[in-house]
């Protein structure tokens, strides 16, 4: 078994929200992604080990005395966010390092109740080697290896990152921010070619199992955007599942407060969009 | 009883604007049944039911039917009834009214029939040569006339495992007609039952939450293949039933303790377990024999129900706060339900109990090979501040996984059936598979049966048996048309149920009191 650390945020048990079936699902931390609207942007950079938040934890579970890297003492914490809102870095002290193995235990506990683990972010691809080896040693285990294995991602990963999950990846979520250049970089502060290339690539392989639009009002809602995104998502593959995500300001950061969320009249009405192009399985949040 | 008292309670009974006549008549004769004294107990049985360390659901002081029957309803129809002046069915409207007749004739605790037999098997071979259309529309009538014939949240109907055209009808009746009536239990085998079906199950858990899911091989193995789930989630043979139940009170029994755990499970837990076994004896052998239920009654003269499938219920429940509190007199603050010492304990505690039930014979009740059968009893209207039965209170419960992980454990001592409740969030009805999942997944861990209460629906399970949201808020003002509203209306009030920020899991048993 390989020797590759994961950086984990979180794991949950059940989820029925990010794949087909019951799923486990893998939270990474770090990503390359700045989104405006990112509901939970302590998952999106390293803790620097700053020791800033170890003064203001109520419940004293931080120390970082011991040495350079900061400690949580895991028994004494009580999941407060406290050291999540100081954090100067958008990160937080409760993310862990995991070895493959920790992780297949976790799963090896839960895998009679599910079809599959999904691997989340943060970013997934920014951990390429561990997510390859988790889902390479599941698929070499007897007990295990009926267990589907997908990815949900920002799309911003190179074609090899791709190339190097196919073989163990039974499919992945790409979101799609903005098909315009201009507002994909307003929207999550990178490019967005990467994220175009990875959509065509897994589309031609097989292994893209839903592209998900995240509409925010204002930025990409418009109905000359959605006509041109439906466009370009049917040139790719006129049968692919997508899923229409309406932006909700839960968790988000003070700066995104002033983006209005997307209302169920405006779904339905880019829903009927979609469905015009011909795509029948959009499932709409 | 004075006189006085007796008279009091009568008219109380009497000019109760919440009660319909029928549940008048049915508190009447309750009433006059506990004016004859109580079946011969020591004096310490009487004290421990006097506490409510022990309890005896309020039965009654005398009793002249068991608590539960399981008619043989395929001998009934195979035979015909010579005390009912029927022949045997050979068509479906034949086999339909012969069985609305049959129901309204079988007893129990409640005067309303527990068991309505394995539905669909049952009318499977009727159904032949009748349309779909036909089959659909004779089966609503049918299930509109349970309903109205027998409003009792108790009544109980089992479908599966093998899918049929007539399971299939009876789900998609369950999702127009939204009735509480009749209870629903979904048998699963694991190759037996489809995925199609068990969705088919879901969707109608996602409009009505029913139907409650039973895990087959397991029962098989524990009560042979003619069982059947009845009431609150009891398990019985078919052809027989339950005598009584009387429960144990664990947390009333860890309040009287003092001393260590190992005290705790070595010598109070064995006293107060043998005080439950004598009650139990006691009113089985009063039934028996003094009441001569099966000498009398055309249930047992013509076979549908035989002495020798009979058993008793030794039910437990209150077993969360019973490990709390022993966890603090430890001065621990582990507990149940948080993976810790306090599980371990649980598991202590109901493994020892079940070891009791093993080693305690228990007059006339072969159908549990001799001894009675343990049931994680899920409460009534006037338990206050204890837990139904192993659950972990409302309020604390873990996330999904963790939920069933720490309960699972405990199921396989339950032969006479458990009630879980899992809250599964509104999010699943895009992706009811995952539902599929999970019941798989319970099955093969060793789960035996749960109930899934689905966020938004406009059913509530209280105590176990459903409730339809709207009807209680009704209650606070006029008459009830089910009986079991009643009862839900007081958990609610006593139990903090609606405390349940998403489970609206009900726990059905009955209410055998009017409101004090
Ligand atoms: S979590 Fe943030 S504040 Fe705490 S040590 Fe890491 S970078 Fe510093
Ligand atoms: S969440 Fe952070 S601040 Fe709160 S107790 Fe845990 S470590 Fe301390």
């Amino acid at each position: 078994m390989s020797t590759v650390l994961g950086l984990l945020n979180n794991t949950i048990a059940f989820s029925s929200v990010d794949g087909p079936g019951n799923r486990f699902v893998v939270f990474l931390q770090g990503c390359n992604f700045n989104c405006v609207t990112c509901h939970n942007p302590y998952t999106i950079t390293r803790c620097t080990d700053c020791g800033l938040c170890v003064g203001p934890c109520p419940e004293h579970a931080l120390s970082i005395e011991d040495g350079p890297l900061i400690v949580l003492d895991t028994g004494a914490c009580t999941l407060c966010d406290v050291c999540i809102e100081v954090c100067p870095e958008d990160s937080t002290p409760l993310a862990r390092v995991v070895t493959v193995r920790d992780l297949i235990e976790e799963i090896r506990a839960v895998a009679p109740f599910i079809s599959g683990i999904t691997v989340s972010g943060g970013e997934a691809t920014q951990q390429p080697e561990f997510v390859a080896d988790l889902f390479s040693t599941l698929k070499a285990d007897p007990h295990l290896a009926h267990l589907t294995t997908f990815v949900d991602s920002n799309g911003a990963a190179p074609v090899e990152v791709w190339k190097r999950l196919a073989d163990v990846m039974d499919g992945a979520m790409v979101d799609l921010k903005a098909l315009d250049p201009a507002t994909h970089l307003r929207l999550t502060a990178r490019e967005n070619d990467q994220v175009l290339a990875s959509i065509e690539y897994l589309a031609q392989h097989d292994l893209l199992y839903e592209v998900r639009l995240l509409i925010v009002p204002g930025y990409n809602d418009d109905t000359q955007t959605v006509l041109r995104t439906a466009e370009w998502l049917s040139s790719v593959d006129p049968s692919m599942r997508i899923k229409l995500i309406g932006y909700r300001a839960h968790g988000v950061r003070p700066e995104a407060l002033h983006i209005p969320e997307a209302t169920g009249e405006l779904l339905e009405h880019l829903e009927t969009i979609l469905r015009e192009h011909g795509f029948d399985q959009i499932a709409v949040t | 009883m004075e006189m006085e008292e007796f008279v009091e309670q009568a008219r109380s009974i009497i000019n109760d604007g919440n009660l319909t006549f029928h549940q008048r008549k049915h508190y009447l004769a309750a009433l006059a049944e506990n004016s004859l004294p109580y079946p011969e107990i020591g004096p310490e049985a009487a004290e421990a039911l006097n506490k409510g360390i022990v309890s005896d659901l309020y039965e009654g002081h005398a009793p002249y039917r068991p608590r539960y029957l399981l008619p043989d309803y395929e001998l009934a129809l195979a035979q015909g009834s010579e005390h009912l002046e029927l022949e045997p069915p050979h068509t479906i409207d034949e086999a339909l009214n012969f069985l609305l007749i049959l129901y309204t004739q079988v007893p129990s605790i409640t005067g309303f029939p527990v068991f309505l037999g394995d539905i669909d098997s049952l009318l499977l071979p009727y159904a032949e040569g009748v349309s779909d259309a036909a089959l659909r529309a004779k089966l609503r009538l049918f299930w509109i006339a349970l309903d109205r014939i027998l409003p009792d949240g108790f009544v109980h109907a089992n479908i599966g495992p093998q899918d049929n055209r007539v399971v299939r009808a009876i789900l998609d009746i369950e999702r127009e007609l939204l009735q509480i009536v009749p209870n629903l239990s979904l048998k699963v085998h694991p190759d037996l039952t489809s995925d199609s079906l068990l969705l088919d199950a879901i969707e109608t858990v996602f409009t009505t939450a029913k139907p409650h899911f039973v895990n087959h091989p397991m029962m098989v193995e524990d009560l042979g293949t003619g069982y059947g789930i009845v009431s609150c989630y009891n398990s019985l043979k078919k052809g027989g039933g339950s005598h009584t139940m009387v429960r144990l009170n664990l947390k009333e029994a860890a309040v009287a303790h003092s001393g260590s755990i190992d005290d705790f499970i070595d010598a109070t837990l064995p006293f107060y377990a043998s005080l439950n076994a004598e009650v139990m004896a006691s009113r089985i052998r009063y039934l028996v024999e003094d009441a001569r239920f099966f000498e009398h009654d055309f249930l047992a003269r013509e076979g549908l129900v035989r002495l020798d499938r009979f058993s008793a219920m030794f039910g437990v429940y209150g077993l969360a706060e019973a490990v709390n509190i022993l966890m603090e007199h430890e001065g621990l603050d582990a507990r149940y339900g948080d993976g810790g010492a306090a599980d371990e304990l649980s598991y202590r505690i109901i493994g020892r109990i079940r070891a009791f039930v093993d080693d305690c014979p228990m007059p006339y009740s072969e159908g549990g090979g001799g001894r009675s059968l343990l049931h994680s009893q899920s409460g009534i209207d006037s338990d206050v501040n204890v837990t139904a039965g192993t659950r972990i209170p409302i309020g604390t419960e873990p996330e999904t996984f963790q939920h069933i992980s720490t309960v699972t454990p405990h199921h396989r001592h339950f032969d006479a059936g458990v009630s879980d409740i899992f809250h599964i969030d509104d999010t699943v009805r895009d992706n009811p598979e995952a539902v599929v999942d999970m019941i798989r997944g319970a099955f093969a861990t060793g789960m035996r049966e749960f109930t899934f209460n689905v966020d938004s629906n406009d059913f509530v399970r209280i105590t176990g048996y459903l409730v339809r949201k709207s009807e209680l808020a009704r209650f606070q003002e006029g008459g009830e048309r089910h009986a079991s509203t009643v009862f839900a209306a007081g958990s609610v009030a006593n139990s903090h149920v609606t405390e349940r920020t998403t489970k609206r899991v009900l726990i059905r048993e009955h209410s055998p009191r009017p409101a004090q």
